[in-house]
């Protein structure tokens, strides 16, 4: 029999056990036992965040640019409420993160004690499993349980709410690695990737003269190693290839193969080969609504095939011809093997074939659809990112974004070329990730240049998280688009509601220069587009936190765009477009 | 003409709508129930009953018999959902109609009324496996054990009968033969 440990303990034992090196997290009455026994267990830092929501998307930025699970620690009541968007932002970009939330103890919990909340209730939506823990003997299996979940099969957060008085009690400590319960066979990463399948892809592509590969998160959470795979695949068979806004980074973005992202925002080439193509291969998206628009008017005349760790993501959305549950990594070593081995020539034998093709998608790409008239008067948002981009691309750089226009501008004028570099929020697109997400990706790479293109309407619903940043002296850079305005909302309501801008001007906005000054960090504004080099220079070589206010044309639009209601082939490019462009109908759909 | 101005693209063509079992082999541990139904009304699925009890006491596995309606994609979903839960161990489907499935539900009725409608009453149950389980000088209970649709039926010829109170349960289903479903 060996020595008795606490709760509290045991939470640290299998956090050392899982490798956790860092926690996000913000102490209160219910979680004092844990933050009491910190002390003892030196491999573990807390990073004490501002609200619990920054620990949650610290929690993400650490996870999706690192590749491990991201953990973060808050008490019962509004402690767990807060940490609520975070979950479901997780919940939605399957992000690992494993949540630990103190309750009322055992015997208070249902009689509406002092912050209690039915924490497990609440959460049961937004997390892929959680547990309330009533007996100290569950706590260690179901702790390593809770990572477990997070990090198999298609990833997300869990959270484990530990009543107070199961910190405080004792118990022998067991962790059997054997007793890895099968989590009733959803532990399982693969499906079986069967030649035959393999070889209906192959035959498939072989008989294709207008082939895309969509390609989207799931190659990023495969891990590096599928997106090599990627790479691979494209050189194997010069096939075009389009990414999802959180698939960027998995082929490189400056790539002539690449026809940039997809989707509501996404390039003119990109879309019409979706609407063109006559072979569709989706490696690791879920056609997503802000992708496919109108189903019943997306791609029309392809074949599809669907690559998906989650078997319910395939056939949600739209029909496939060919489905195939598996790891994205392990699907593509399967498939370029295969290639490798039986149809050594596919690229050459295959030019032919497909050349009418490029001639069609460099047609397309004449159009230049992330163009924008630049101006010598005002700082253009897209020639801001623009700039940012040449001025940090040599440097192995960490972009994260808040949610608006400015992060559709990243994602399109900022190149990515490696994977794990692109923190945004996708599904649930919550404005204020940016910033703590940038301080859990800093966290997990001190030494690298991260950046949040963030706009000014979300950056101050997380801007307390500068006072985190300040405190572990992390030097990340808050480069704010400023519009004045919520622009993404001002934009739909200029071509869709008349011009109505109801309540889409922030009036009163802080100075963002002496903002920073109290924080204890670097403020720099800039106006003018002449300044602009230099100043994201100085700002890129000061090892602080800095807060950049880049004045931006307040009135700039967001293009291109597929006016909602439109099959892909009907983009709005810019300005000129827009007049006769948005019908009634469009206007219910966009 | 001003339409709404929502956000979503419009909704697709819908497939024909159809009713099926679904039958769901859970842990029986605290707050499975919750998760299986919030699935349901989280997504907007559809359940006409619901019946669940452990069948097995050492494994601690419960089964829960779920009647829902929904488009083939929708039902498809269903599935695959209720899949991706920790605590489920499998998820049979079978259609309302299917010949090779048993189908029951059990109703309670009390029945206050004259002896002559109460006799009425007591024959019009009689086919569907009726047990009288209480009597007194003005009323009965009667257990009866039958098909959804039979049991609506009962209910509404019933009634002008002195019916003053229902209980039913949802549906539970098992598959004719030698096999079980794996
Ligand atoms: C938490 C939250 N509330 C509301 C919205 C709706 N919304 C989407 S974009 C946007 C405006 C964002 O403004 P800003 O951060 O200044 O970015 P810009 O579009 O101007 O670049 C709003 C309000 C949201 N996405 N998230
Ligand atoms: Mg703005």
């Amino acid at each position: 029999m060996g020595k008795l440990i606490s709760g509290a303990e045991i939470v640290f034992k299998v956090l050392e056990h899982h490798k956790v090196d860092h926690i996000f997290g913000y102490p209160g009455g219910a979680v004092l036992p844990i933050y009491d026994e910190l002390k003892n267990h030196k491999t573990i830092k807390h990073i004490l965040v501002r609200h619990e929501q920054g620990a949650g998307h610290a929690a993400e930025g650490y996870a999706r640019s690192s590749g491990k699970p991201g953990v973060m620690l808050v008490t019962s009541g509004p402690g767990a409420t807060n940490a609520v968007t975070a979950l479901t932002d997780a919940y939605m970009d399957s992000i690992p993160i494993v949540c630990i939330s103190g309750q009322v103890p055992t015997h208070l919990i249902g009689t509406d004690a002092f912050q209690e909340c039915d924490t497990t209730g609440i959460t049961r939506p937004c997390t892929k499993h959680n547990w309330l823990v009533k007996d100290i003997n569950d706590l260690a299996k179901i702790m390593d349980l809770a990572f477990e979940v997070a990090t198999t099969g298609r990833p997300g957060p869990v959270l484990v709410d530990i009543p107070k008085d199961i910190q405080f009690k004792k118990t022998n400590f067991v962790l059997k690695n054997s007793n890895k319960k099968k989590l009733n066979g959803k532990s399982s990463s693969n499906g079986k990737i069967t030649t035959n399948n393999l070889d209906k892809v192959i035959s498939l592509m072989k008989k294709s003269s207008k082939p895309i590969f969509y390609t989207g998160g799931g190659v990023i959470n495969s891990g590096p190693e599928a997106s090599n795979l990627l790479r691979e695949l494209i050189s194997l068979t010069g096939f075009p290839i389009t990414s999802t806004l959180q698939g960027l980074g998995a082929y490189p973005g400056d790539d002539p193969s690449f026809l940039g992202m997809l989707g509501m925002h996404g390039t003119y080439e990109a879309n019409n080969a979706m609407y063109s193509c006559d072979l569709m291969v989706n490696i690791g998206a879920r056609f997503d609504d802000r992708i496919t628009g109108k189903v019943d008017e997306f791609s029309p005349n392809s074949k599809k095939i669907h690559i998906d760790i989650d078997p319910s993501s395939i056939g949600k959305n739209i029909k496939v011809d060919l489905a195939i549950v598996s790891d994205v990594g392990s699907f593509l070593k399967a498939l370029n093997k295969r290639i490798k081995e039986k149809h050594k020539d596919f690229l050459n034998s295959n030019k032919h074939n497909i050349s009418k093709w490029w001639k069609d998608i460099d047609k397309w790409r004449q159009k230049k659809s992330l163009s924008f008239k630049n101006s010598k008067e005002v700082i253009k948002p897209q020639y801001a990112v623009q700039r940012l981009y040449e001025l940090s691309k040599n440097k192995d750089t960490f972009i994260t974004t808040e949610v608006g226009q400015h992060q559709m501008w990243a994602a399109q004028h900022y190149k990515f070329n490696k994977p794990n570099r692109w923190m945004t929020s996708g599904g649930l697109g919550t404005m204020g990730y940016g910033l703590p997400a940038a301080v859990g990706v800093q966290i997990a790479h001190p030494d690298k240049l991260v950046i949040d293109i963030a706009g000014e309407a979300s950056v101050l619903m997380t801007m307390q998280e500068m006072s985190t940043a300040v405190q572990y002296k992390l030097p990340i850079k808050i480069f704010i688009l400023n519009n004045q305005y919520m622009g993404m909302v001002r934009q739909w309501q200029e071509l869709l509601h008349e011009k109505n801008y109801s309540e889409s001007y922030t009036a009163a906005l802080p100075d963002f220069v002496k903002l920073a000054e109290a924080y204890g960090c670097v403020g720099i504004k800039a106006s003018k587009p002449d300044e602009l080099d230099e100043k994201i220079n100085q700002m890129i070589n000061i090892n602080e936190p800095v807060i950049f206010d880049c004045r931006v044309d307040p009135s700039e639009n967001c293009y291109p765009m597929i006016p909602s209601g439109k099959p892909h082939n009907q983009m709005l490019l810019g300005p000129e477009d827009e007049k006769e462009e948005v019908s009634d109908e469009g206007k219910t759909l966009v | 003409m001003t339409k709404s101005k929502s956000a979503y693209s419009e909704p697709g063509k819908l497939g024909k709508s159809e009713h099926h079992i679904i039958v769901v082999w859970v842990d029986n541990e605290a707050g499975v129930l919750a998760r299986v139904v919030g699935l349901f009304s989280g997504r907007g699925y559809n359940i006409e009953s619901l019946a669940v009890a452990e069948v097995d006491k050492k494994k601690h596995i419960s089964r829960i018999t779920i009647v829902t309606s929904g488009t083939p994609s929708v039902i498809e979903q269903i599935k695959l959902q209720l899949k991706k839960l920790i605590p489920v161990h499998k998820v049979a489907d079978f259609k309302r109609n299917d010949p090779n499935i048993l189908f029951k539900e059990l109703a309670l009725f009390k029945v206050v009324s004259s002896k002559k409608n109460r006799e009425k009453a007591q024959k019009l149950c009689k086919k569907y496996n009726a047990f009288v389980l209480d009597k007194s000088k003005n009323s009965f209970v009667i257990q009866v054990t039958a098909l959804r649709r039979d049991i609506d039926k009962l209910i509404e010829i019933l009634s002008p009968l002195g019916l003053v109170s229902t209980s039913r349960t949802g549906a539970v289903a098992m598959t004719r033969g030698s096999e079980t479903f794996k």
